[in-house]
């Protein structure tokens, strides 16, 4: 039996283009970025934004979790040409003026992290789910959060985290 | 991951004529993303429809000659979209069940409900990087799940070709709903019954669906609201899972007898599996009748599970008369 594997054809040259992507409010210029870059790796690799994290690069894990026009979104998900005239907003985006986000301060208050890899995507995620109205109780943070896995298993102080940024965020107004 | 070129669609025309040997359309991404990075598709061009004005519209569409009126959901509304809309929500509770227990809330950011029944098996063989047997993924090279590990595999409409398993779970509600699958290409557009668009192997063993090269699904065509609906799901952990098993029903009743009952069971065969002499058979049972279980007992004897599943025959059986008493219990 013979099997032949399609997944390279050195014979078909590689495609470019040049975009510009909004990322943290800032437009960003891309020159000849190679069609098949993911937005995940495209911020990584060519924008210096680390913060979002490849854990499985098949939209298993979370890790790269960053929001899309205010959607959170799978960054190993998007080809960044996709994203083209969308606003990215990832981890590196949230604090202002030196201060950090609130979801961010009550992810340190709740000690909701162990080796932080997952952390940049839960933060993102988290804000998305108290913004969506998804953070009522424990059983809904926990539904609404569950694509975002975390290894060292912190999932009750992630949880307690939400609530005390939710409530924060509600009490700021 | 082979180069492809990119383009945008500012039209379904557009899209369609602009679909040449090889090109595969962009809408979510969620699972042609994986496709490439696996090799199960190797596209020279990728059309993003994505954009395309009011593909991403839901709309009520004329009521039928019973004076009911469906819905229209336009093929780019993204899952979490489709769940939230308040007819759906309200008229179509299964779909709404079933897109929410699906993926994570950031994949039905991106997921549309048009790409989701397009997703191809989840069978471990079949997604390999390892070249083995598959005959979705090389044909003619054989099932290595049918002697292998086919815990997860088909307990219907199977052959020794393939054991594989249709995984979605919207796709088990449309079924159920006998919804439409609206199309357009450059020879034409087809309406597809959503219970046939999924092909089994007896057809065609490599086979996914009925979708030909360079066509289009531009939209979901919902009939007449089904309130009493519920949708029951059956994994290993309690959200972010794929079915181990699923079903979907439907009631009508007049408040003491099921007058009709439509049922799809989800990730038990190669399509969302009806069982249409059951819901012949249970119309006219009283609600609550001990005959119901009798019914679908009988309707599961036609079951085959496969050296590994056989657990899966009482658990789809069960979630079947499950999803059938809590859509009788919807308001």
């Amino acid at each position: 039996m013979t099997f032949d594997m399609p997944d390279t054809s050195p014979d078909i040259p590689v495609q470019t283009r040049s975009l510009t992507l909004r990322v943290n409010g800032t437009d960003r210029f891309l020159a000849a970025l190679d069609i098949r870059t993911s937005l995940l790796d495209c911020l990584r690799d060519h924008l210096g934004l680390t913060g979002a994290k490849k854990g499985c690069d098949a939209g298993e894990c979370g890790a790269c979790t960053v929001l899309l026009d205010g959607r959170r979104v799978n960054a190993c998900m998007v080809l960044a040409v996709a994203a083209e005239g969308r606003e990215v907003t990832t981890i590196e985006g949230l604090a202002t003026d030196g201060r950090l986000h609130p979801v961010q301060q009550a992810f340190i208050d709740c000690d909701a992290f162990q080796c932080g890899y997952c952390t940049p995507g839960q933060v993102l995620s988290a804000l998305a789910c108290i913004e969506e109205g998804h953070a009522g109780d424990e059983a809904e943070i926990r539904e609404w959060m569950s694509g975002n896995l975390c290894r060292c298993a912190a999932y009750p102080q992630i949880a307690q985290a939400v609530r005390m940024a939710a409530s924060r965020m509600e009490e700021a107004g | 991951m082979q180069p492809f070129s990119y383009a945008r669609a500012a039209s379904v025309e557009d899209a369609t004529a602009a679909s040449l040997p090889g090109t595969l359309f962009l809408a979510g991404g969620t699972e042609l993303l994986n496709w490439l990075r696996l090799g199960i598709a190797a596209p020279r061009h990728l059309v993003d429809i994505s954009r395309i004005p009011d593909l991403d519209r839901i709309e009520a569409l004329p009521a039928g000659a019973d004076g009911k009126a469906g819905l229209r959901i336009g093929a780019t509304v993204r899952l979490n979209e489709a769940a939230r809309h308040e007819a759906v929500a309200r008229d179509y509770p299964v779909l709404a069940q079933a897109i929410l227990q699906s993926a994570s809330p950031q994949l039905r950011n991106l997921a549309t409900i048009g790409g989701n029944p397009v997703q191809r098996t989840r069978c471990a063989y079949f997604r390999s990087d390892a070249p083995v047997p598959c005959n979705k993924r090389r044909p003619g090279s054989g099932c290595a799940a049918l002697d292998g590990l086919n815990e997860r595999h088909a307990i219907f409409g199977w052959t020794e070709d393939c054991v594989a398993t249709q995984p979605s779970d919207p796709a088990t509600a449309l079924a159920a709903l006998d919804a439409v699958i609206v199309t357009e290409a450059a020879e034409g557009g087809r309406r597809i019954p959503a219970r046939a668009f999924h092909t089994l192997p007896d057809e065609r063993p490599e086979g996914h669906n009925v979708l030909r090269a360079g066509e289009l699904v531009t939209a979901i065509e919902l009939p007449a609201p089904a309130p009493h609906s519920a949708y029951v799901k059956v994994r290993e952990r309690a959200s972010y899972e794929y079915a181990i098993v699923s079903a979907a029903a439907t009631v009508e009743h007049d408040g003491a007898v099921l007058t009709r009952v439509r049922l799809a069971l989800g990730s038990v065969a190669m399509r969302p599996w009806r069982l249409d002499e059951a819901e012949a058979a249970l119309a006219g049972l009283p609600l609550g009748s001990s005959r119901i279980a009798q019914v679908l007992d009988e309707a599961f004897r036609a079951a085959r599970p496969l050296s590994r599943n056989a657990y899966k025959v009482p658990l789809a059986r069960n979630a079947a008369l499950r999803a059938i008493e809590t859509a009788a219990r919807m308001p």
